[in-house]
Parts: structure tokens; C-alpha cells; sequence
């Protein structure tokens, strides 16, 4: 049996609605260097969950990293269809917002992203099943067993 | 402006400086004196069609605007290896924005073209995360950590949104790192070092901003670029401080501000030590095919610098030496003979891109050497290379050798 879903609002960086299993990304991940828009795996030799498939699952990371180019790729991510289903994020992160904002614009299709207070964060699970609906609502339901 | 009657264009630029003052919490916008914008790299079609829709209604950028690299070398086509169809949208994309009004600079460090460097503080729009840890720190120019697509947003729209690091409350180091006791106190006389403590910078400080002590004073422009290109691609660093060396650290009570530092940590030898290792992830055995130096593009003083290390040598037959720089910083070198003298002696001069994103090192199975803790962090990735990490020194000595040469250093001491 699962557990009970909990509940959260997060303050929405780019709007719309996902469902997805969470992945929680153990380090910090740059998307420019450290996934591939091609087939949405997380490519960045240093990272501990190197080659783990991004694309549809709702990524929760407590802070995004590095480079600039990252609007770009989620952005391609986005037009190639690997795009993650949702970001949660600890901080407010402008550059994966502006490249869900673009995305949107080009493809009238949107990628949630949401900053969620840390504690809040740090208590999804991974492989949670996560839904966010209208104004940052996000419910998660831990996965069974 | 967002109505759209400044055009198509120019209204969803506004629209995204608008989204980012929601994401930023600003209240309002403040105008800016210049930008730097990173959307010219191709990045698959989406990057293309951002630009297309920017460019409806005929938009303008409103302010001086440099661009970062591109897919292509534009002046030097013959180093492309790929595909020659695979470079053409990556020159489409550089033209467009050409057409949009910025300057076709093409380098990831504007900060060496005399006329897209601000003065310090100034409010700019840059993108390219060692551009803008050099502006914020090492200039005390005034930008945010913008990226692809806000960059040119804010070049057209000539505003960005009052906050962040534009403000000077938000400017004031908050972790104080100190090197530890068992550092070897030759270690920062080496350039080597200085990419290595941007890797341990990046780590421990993410995008707080960190304040370093102790260092020697008067570092120069080059070890505090490859210090924070290095930090800028281990963690989101968009300033940090090294006192008697940067601008708003005279003192540490300048950098940190009043009162007691939030926090305090020291870096000891093992951990320096430790990043240093991790850069190569290559065999040392390994044949070597390939040198890669310039990544952030060289400055004519490193230029300068690889001409003296390589004196009357030669890279040895089957090893390719290049070296990245802006087109302009090329001009410079070409004006004082060095170019040629470089050309000559065997090296290949790469300008408008970089060797991690566009396929210009010669094919082949091999290690790759450079002395770039950034082009050391994102090649793996990017283009799959087999990478050793070296000193400036060590990479010439090993581009001659034909094989990866060590050197003695500071990084020797146990």
C-alpha cells in the first residue's frame, strides 16, 4: 500500500502542469554539459547519477550550476520531446526559467519549474510519484514499498 | 515596448525581462550600458528558432552588445573536422545575431576586447559563466548570472531587472575561505593552481559568495580568469572575492562588510591536491594527440607567454597544439608578429569558437592535454575526450615530447 500523498505549494518560476516520478539529483547538475538533448540522459562524466535518463521524470534538485547555455538546451530539450516533465527547485533559477519561458513561446509547450522551500525539497523521495496542477500546488505520493 | 509597438520582436524580448523580474523579485528595471550575449551558440533548432522570432518586426539590440563564441570558426573554416552541413545552421545562428545589431566579437572573454569592457560599476547584461564571474569580480562591473535567450532579451531591451548582484547589498562575501597550513607556499606562485582553487572554489561556495584570504596580492588578470572560469563550471560562483587583488576587496573588511564573516573554511592540501588529480581522467601512458590551451580564449599576454615556452621547438609529428582566442586579441597578436611566429612553429590558431563544442581537433585516439580546468571539466562530455591536466609549461613540454611530460612542482609535495 503507499502511503499517504503530501502536499506542498511551490512558488512557480514557469508555469503549467506535470506529472512525473520524482529524480533527485544527488549533485547539482549544469543541463548545458550535463544532458543530452538528443536522447535527455544526464551526460556529465563527474556526476554521481551519470547517464541516468532525464527526460519525463520531475527533477528536483536543490540548486542548478553552471553554465549559460543551459536555457538553450532545456529549450531543445523541450522541441526534441526529452525534456524533464517538471523542475523543483530549491532557489529561484533564471536561466532554466527563461528556457522553459522561451519553450512555451516557440512550441506552446510548458515545463513546470518550481522553487520549494528546502526542507519541503530534501523530503521527496526518489521514484515519488509527483503532480503539480495550478499555481505551484505539488502532490507526492511515495513510492510503494 | 511589450505592447508591441516597437515590433514583434522587441515586445518578447520585454516579455522575458518582465518573467525575470517575476523570477528575481525585482519591483522594477534599471538600465544597463552593455551586454554579452551567449544565445549565438548553436544549440539544435530551438536556438535557431528563438532567433528567428526575436528578429520579427526588424529588432534592434539597444545597447553595445558583444557575442560570445559560436559553433564555427567564421576566419579559419578549414579547422572544421565535422560534417560541413553540421556547421551551417552554428553559422546561420552567428549571423543572425550579427544582424541584430551586436558586434561579431565571437569570444568568451569580451573582457580582453578593449571596447566591450566595462568600467567598474557599471550595470551590464552579460552571459557566459566565466564572462561573468571576471565582470563581477575581477572588473567590479555589476551583471546577474544571465543566460542564453535573457541576454539578448535585455541587449534589446536595454534594461534588466534591480536585482541580485546589480545591487550592493547583495555584493558583500558572505564565506570566508583560507588556505590551510599544509598548502606548500610555492603552490599560488603557479598558474596551475589557480584553475584548480576555482574547481575547490566552486564546490564549496555554489552561488554563495565567497571571499578568498591569504592568496599572494596583485594576482593577475589571467590566474584570476582561469580561477573563475574553473569555479563558474564547478558551482553557479557569479563573484567572489580575493582580497588585495580584486576590486571590492581591498581589505577583507571591505569584501565581507561589518561584523563577523558568516561562515569560515579552510581548504588544506589534500583536497587541492585531490581536484588537481581529478582533471585528468585519462591515462598518462596514454598516446598523446592533441594540446588544447585558450579556453577561456587566450589573452595576448598568454599568447605571448606559449611563443616563449615553445621558443625555436615544434609540436612533435601526430600532435596537434592549439590555442583558442577572440578575433580580436588574434588582430592584436597578429599586429606584434606572434601569430605568425606561433603558425609557424607548428601551432593552429582557433578563433570565434572553442575545441569542447565544435569538432576542430584533428580526429584521432589519444589524450588531450590542456592547462584549462573549464575545457578539463566539460570536454569528457562534450566531445568525449580522454583528458590529462597540466601547467601551461607542462602542456608545451608534452606538445614537443609528443607524450604527456611532467614537470616538478608544487603539486608534487606529499
Amino acid at each position: 500500500m503507499s502511503s499517504q500523498p503530501t502536499t506542498l505549494r511551490g512558488r512557480v518560476l514557469a508555469p503549467g502542469e506535470a506529472a512525473g516520478a520524482a529524480l533527485i539529483l544527488q549533485e547539482p547538475l549544469s543541463l548545458w554539459g550535463g544532458m543530452d538533448p538528443a536522447n535527455g540522459r544526464l551526460i556529465d562524466a563527474h556526476h554521481p547519477q551519470h547517464d541516468t535518463l532525464i527526460a519525463g521524470r520531475v527533477l528536483v534538485m536543490a540548486s542548478a550550476r553552471g553554465s549559460s547555455s543551459s536555457s538553450s538546451v532545456l529549450a531543445e530539450a523541450v522541441r526534441a520531446g526529452t525534456a524533464p516533465a517538471a523542475i523543483l527547485l530549491g532557489e529561484a533559477e533564471l536561466i532554466l526559467a527563461i528556457g522553459a519561458a522561451v519553450a512555451e513561446e516557440l512550441y506552446g509547450r510548458q515545463v513546470p519549474i518550481l522553487q520549494v522551500p528546502e526542507e519541503q525539497l530534501a523530503a521527496i523521495v526518489d521514484g515519488a510519484q509527483v503532480l503539480i496542477g495550478e499555481e505551484g500546488m505539488v502532490t507526492i505520493t511515495k513510492p510503494e514499498g | 515596448m511589450l505592447a508591441g509597438d516597437a515590433g514583434r520582436g522587441t515586445a518578447f524580448a520585454m516579455r522575458l525581462v518582465v518573467r525575470a523580474a517575476e523570477v528575481l523579485g525585482a519591483d522594477r528595471l534599471i538600465p544597463i550600458s552593455r551586454a554579452h550575449v551567449d544565445a549565438c551558440l548553436y544549440h539544435g533548432q530551438a536556438t535557431l528558432d528563438f532567433a528567428a522570432r526575436l528578429a520579427e518586426g526588424g529588432t534592434r539590440v539597444a545597447v553595445p552588445t558583444s557575442l560570445n563564441v559560436g559553433l564555427v570558426d567564421l576566419l579559419h573554416p578549414e579547422l572544421w573536422h565535422g560534417a560541413p552541413q553540421e556547421a551551417d545552421p552554428g553559422r546561420r545562428l552567428m549571423e543572425a545575431y550579427r544582424a541584430l545589431g551586436c558586434r561579431p566579437t565571437f569570444t568568451c572573454a569580451p573582457y580582453q576586447v578593449v571596447e566591450a569592457r566595462p568600467a567598474f560599476g557599471e550595470q551590464v547584461a552579460w552571459a557566459e559563466s566565466n564572462a561573468i564571474v571576471f565582470c563581477n569580480s575581477v572588473i567590479g562591473a555589476r551583471t546577474n548570472r544571465y543566460g542564453d535567450f535573457i541576454d539578448v532579451a535585455c541587449a534589446v531591451a536595454g534594461r534588466v531587472p534591480d536585482a541580485g548582484l546589480h545591487r550592493t547589498d547583495a555584493r558583500r562575501g558572505r564565506l570566508l575561505l583560507r588556505l590551510g597550513p599544509d598548502v606548500p607556499a610555492a603552490l599560488p606562485h603557479e598558474d596551475s593552481f589557480y584553475p584548480v582553487l576555482g574547481i575547490v572554489l566552486g564546490r564549496r561556495a555554489g552561488p554563495t559568495i565567497a571571499v578568498l584570504d591569504g592568496l599572494p596580492p596583485g594576482l593577475s588578470e589571467d590566474r584570476l580568469k582561469a580561477l573563475g572560469a574553473a569555479a563558474a563550471s564547478s558551482g553557479s560562483v557569479a563573484l567572489f572575492h580575493a582580497v588585495g587583488s580584486t576590486p571590492e576587496a581591498s581589505s577583507l573588511k571591505a569584501a565581507m562588510g561589518p561584523g563577523p564573516p558568516e561562515a569560515m573554511e579552510t581548504i588544506v592540501f589534500a583536497e587541492l591536491r585531490a581536484a588537481w588529480a581529478e582533471l585528468t581522467n585519462a591515462g598518462e601512458a596514454l598516446p598523446l594527440r592533441a594540446v588544447s590551451i585558450g579556453t577561456p580564449h587566450a589573452s595576448l599576454a598568454e599568447i605571448e607567454a606559449l611563443a616563449v615556452l615553445l621558443g625555436s621547438s615544434r609540436p612533435a609529428a601526430g600532435v596537434e597544439l592549439l590555442v583558442s582566442t577572440g578575433r580580436d586579441v588574434l588582430e592584436r597578436s597578429e599586429e606584434r608578429g606572434l601569430a605568425a611566429r606561433l603558425r609557424r612553429a607548428g601551432v593552429e590558431i582557433l578563433v570565434d569558437t572553442c575545441s569542447y563544442i565544435a569538432p576542430v581537433l584533428r580526429p584521432g585516439a589519444g589524450a588531450v592535454m590542456t592547462d584549462s580546468a573549464k575545457w578539463a571539466y566539460y570536454a569528457p562530455g562534450n566531445i568525449g575526450a580522454d583528458v590529462v591536466f597540466g601547467s601551461t609549461a607542462e602542456c608545451v613540454a608534452s606538445a614537443v615530447a609528443g607524450r604527456v611530460v611532467r614537470l616538478r612542482s608544487a603539486w608534487d609535495a606529499a
